[in-house]
């Protein structure tokens, strides 16, 4: 009953024909859990998206792996419009489609794909809209119904999407999950058939990987896609064998029964270092964590006491305490990582003495306030409530008494959308790499009413340059509205910027060059493995 | 014997209507937004929000829910996911048998060594023996399978490395599912080596999973054996000179067994419920841990059919041991 070793299930993985060939390569990924399903546009998980985008389907743009740069992917160039209203994208030719068991396609990828991907989650009239469920609520989130008025097939090799409104992140959101281009032959096909969710769970896509079988809670398997455009995957089959639990991750890793897994825990860290068959991976994360004061509400309307709260805050504390060291200060609301980051903004300095003076001048005494800590775990913020106790601590030594407050995490999205705490505890991770998904989706204007701006916070002079920077294409000139936007947002305090956490991914030492996805997901094309 | 059977089946009916109720109110008494879950951070705006709540059914009056919750499932429909979409009663078909096969198991193991253990303990009153059987199964009943599974995993998986870690078989495996069953697949397919690798991922989840029922089934099988070795009849049989294995085997264990019965059936909804457990820890794909998704995502439609469909099960088993209970002792059928 000795366990198998993964060389020697390798051995017997190509004898028992998972690929064909002599030298075929097999890589076990233990994923933290099952896909709701194989259609990206259906779904906002990031489980879901390394079971479908992210291996098996492609998009009109690519992150280029490992960075947020954009890439061309199934569009080979694009042009914008000097009003900034339409974007014309060349496609690439000669791009297959995955056969499998249920189809077989006639004809290469083509202008028709764009349109079927992006009509059945924007047109109610289609007769995809309803399929599945028919909710696209990454789509609909990133207010895509209202930016899109019309995608037009030019030629067959040409398509051009009409914006209502400038927008430069545009380009970005086309690399994003909810952007992959699905096949429109196949979608037909299905509904003839009178079968047409089976385009949403046997998916066809022309990313490296294939579906070849799926047992809920238990394995997906996936096969090289022999004809992608961009050359085979190096990897000839990927499994991902399902293993809900991070130590009981960890103990198949060590034992060698799968390559790569996602999620440590943070207390198994210090051995995964020390272990001589396992590379710990690490890189920032595209995240913030961060307190957002109710900026509606008194005396958070005041600028003085949100910075005297700031620098009332032990930020390093948190670091050493919360993310035992898996994280970095955060000065500005964007991660370094991301384009236009303004490494000059300087951070309110651990600061008592000078916290109690502005308190004190803001006529602000005996001061009772909430710190609402949110009741599970996420990248940006591995202990909440450990958090709200070391703020609660610091803030009392300012003489300001906080409670701690938490609910459900459902309601507690929902009532913080609504406004019912003094300070919250919350964060994001980026969806695209693009500033604006962070500036203008958390800070805005337009998301200070019962939205993603916990803060409640619109800064006209803020918001201005942000919406400047939407309107304009050009980089360069984005970059200089962002970097000031950053010194703006430092000044009126409306958060107290917590933490970037670091994220590790533990590997194999026999995998090779597998990146970290800055956005959080697991991508296997470019992946080789020893022997 | 008809009549009784009539009458356990009548009895069935207000506990199946409780059922529905308590499956349906459960989930909903627990806060928690579904719609808000689904989208998390990003959030959804209130227009968006109302109109998914609608689309789901969940802005009806909770008693038009229920009286709809009520005829869907009479009439065999148990709903769609909210969040996979698929039916809910293929989602559980698929699991379930994942589940059986793992209480199945376990259930052997508590019984092949629970019981012998507590007729020998019972008939060794006092004894080492005793003393150790009582020990080792208080502690077994006491420890939380989720510390006692990772620490199995940790010393058979990880340091000796017997045993694999979790999940049903090795992943390089693909046994296509043909009864569900892993152990039945595995020999029906042609992939060598991979009934041996069913079952060698069967033995610790099982262990863990039996501990309970083992423990609760020796302390009972004890105090049965030992309140029935003082009866009359069996000094009677004694004083006959009957050999002691006929006294125990034949005259004791029979009417120990009665109280045993009851409590192995009862063992059953323990079971499912250390499978929530046993199945988290060991990546078991069965309907325990997927109830526990369920759960966390407030998929309101998985779970009141899940919760419905196990106690079903469990309602069933009863009903089983029951008749069996009749059967083994002829004075319960005729007093009913």
């Amino acid at each position: 009953m000795k366990r198998m070793h993964l060389a020697a299930a390798v051995g017997l993985a190509v004898s028992i024909g998972l690929a064909t060939g002599a030298h075929a390569k097999t890589l076990v990924y233990c994923s933290e859990g099952s896909p709701e399903g194989f259609n990206p546009s259906l779904y906002t998980s990031g489980t879901t998206f390394d079971a479908s985008s992210r291996n098996v389907f492609n998009r009109l743009v690519e992150f280029e792996r490992g960075t947020t740069k954009i890439v061309p992917g199934l569009a080979e160039s694009w042009d914008v419009s000097s009003d900034g209203l339409a974007y014309t994208f060349r496609l690439r030719k000669g791009v297959k489609f995955h056969t499998t068991k249920g189809f077989t396609p006639t004809r290469d990828f083509n202008a028709d794909d764009v349109l079927y991907s992006f009509d059945r989650q924007r047109d109610p009239d289609h007769p995809y809209f309803k399929v599945s469920g028919g909710q696209y609520e990454y789509f609909n989130s990133m207010d895509m119904p209202n930016l899109i008025k019309a995608v037009e097939k030019v030629d067959d090799n040409t398509v051009k999407f009409v914006l209502n409104v400038p927008e430069a992140p545009f380009i970005a959101n086309m690399g994003m999950d909810f952007a992959s281009i699905l096949s429109a032959e196949y979608a037909d096909a299905m509904m003839k058939a009178g079968t047409p969710e089976k385009v949403d769970l046997d998916p066809v896509g022309t990313g490296p990987f294939q579906l070849v079988a799926y047992q809920k809670d238990s394995q997906i398997r996936f096969k090289a896609h022999p004809d992608y455009w961009a050359g085979k995957a190096k990897i000839d089959n990927l499994i991902f064998s399902i293993t809900q639990d991070a130590s009981v991750r960890y103990q198949k890793l060590k034992a060698g029964e799968c390559h790569v897994m996602p999620y440590p825990n943070p207390a198994d860290i210090e051995a995964m270092k020390n272990d001589s068959d396992i590379n710990l991976l690490e890189q920032e994360g595209l995240n913030v964590g961060y307190l957002a004061f109710n900026t509606e509400k008194k005396p958070f309307t005041d600028k003085r006491v949100r910075q005297a709260l700031n620098m009332a805050v032990n930020k390093q504390a948190i670091i050493d305490v919360v993310f035992q060291g898996a994280g970095k200060a955060a000065t500005n609301p964007i991660p370094p990582t991301i384009w236009s980051y303004n490494g000059a903004v300087k951070d309110y300095p651990y600061d008592v003495a000078k916290a109690k003076k502005l308190l004190a001048d803001a006529g602000v005494s005996g001061l009772k306030t909430n710190i609402w800590a949110m009741p599970v775990q996420r990248p940006y913020n591995p202990n909440a409530r450990r958090m709200a106790e070391l703020i609660q601590a610091d803030w009392a030594k300012v003489g300001v008494e906080a409670e701690i407050v938490s609910f459900e995490w459902g309601e507690y999205l929902k009532r913080s959308k609504l406004g019912e705490h003094d300070t919250v505890l919350l964060g994001w991770t980026g969806d695209n790499g693009d500033p604006d998904n962070f500036l203008f989706v958390l800070l805005g204007c337009e998301a200070a009413k019962d939205s993603a701006n916990r803060a409640r916070w619109c800064h006209k002079p803020f918001d201005d340059l942000l919406v400047q920077a939407k309107r304009t294409a050009d980089v360069a000139k984005r970059t200089k509205l962002y970097e000031e936007a950053q010194v703006v947002f430092k000044e009126e305090a409306p958060w107290i910027t917590i933490a970037h956490s670091v994220v590790f991914k533990p590997v194999r030492k026999e995998v090779i060059d597998f990146k970290i996805d800055p956005f959080g997901g697991h991508v296997f094309y470019g992946v080789d493995i020893k022997g | 014997m008809v009549r009784f059977l009539l009458n356990r089946l009548l009895m069935l009916v207000p506990t199946f209507m409780g059922v529905t109720l308590a499956s349906f109110a459960f989930i909903r008494l627990i806060p928690g937004d579904p719609v808000e879950l689904l989208v998390g951070e990003r959030g959804i705006d209130p227009a968006r929000h109302a109109q998914l709540l609608h689309d789901l059914g969940f802005d009806r009056p909770l008693w038009e829910q229920y009286l709809g919750f009520l005829g869907n499932v009479l009439s065999g429909d148990l709903g769609k996911s909210i969040v996979t979409k698929q039916p809910v009663l293929d989602e559980f078909l698929t699991l379930f048998p994942a589940t059986i096969e793992l209480s199945v198991c376990a259930l052997i193991i508590a019984l092949v060594i629970g019981l012998p253990a507590g007729i020998v303990a019972g008939v060794r009153r006092g004894s080492a023996f005793d003393h150790s059987v009582m020990t080792v199964s208080l502690t077994g009943y006491s420890m939380p399978i989720f510390w006692s599974g990772l620490m199995l995993i940790i010393l058979f998986s990880g340091i000796l490395q017997w045993t694999p870690v979790s999940g049903r078989i090795s992943a390089l495996f693909w046994v296509e599912p043909v009864t569900g069953f892993m152990l039945i697949d595995s020999l029906l397919s042609d992939e060598k080596g991979s009934f041996a690798s069913a079952a060698s991922h069967l033995v610790l989840p099982s262990i863990v999973l039996a501990t309970i029922p083992l423990a609760v089934i020796a302390r009972q099988t004890r105090s049965a054996m030992l309140e029935v070795l003082s009866e009359d009849y069996v000094r009677t049989a004694r004083a006959k000179g009957l050999s002691p294995f006929r006294v125990i085997g034949l005259h004791a264990l029979r009417n120990a067994l009665i109280p045993v019965v009851t409590v192995i059936g009862l063992q059953v909804g323990v079971l499912l419920a250390g499978a929530i457990l046993t199945e988290t820890i060991f990546s078991w794909p069965g309907v325990g841990k997927w109830l526990v998704d369920s759960i966390f995502r407030r998929d309101y439609p998985s779970v009141q059919s899940g919760l419905l469909l196990i106690a079903s099960m469990v309602m069933l088993v009863n009903l089983f041991v029951d008749l069996l209970y009749g059967l083994i002792n002829p004075r319960i059928r005729h007093a009913r």
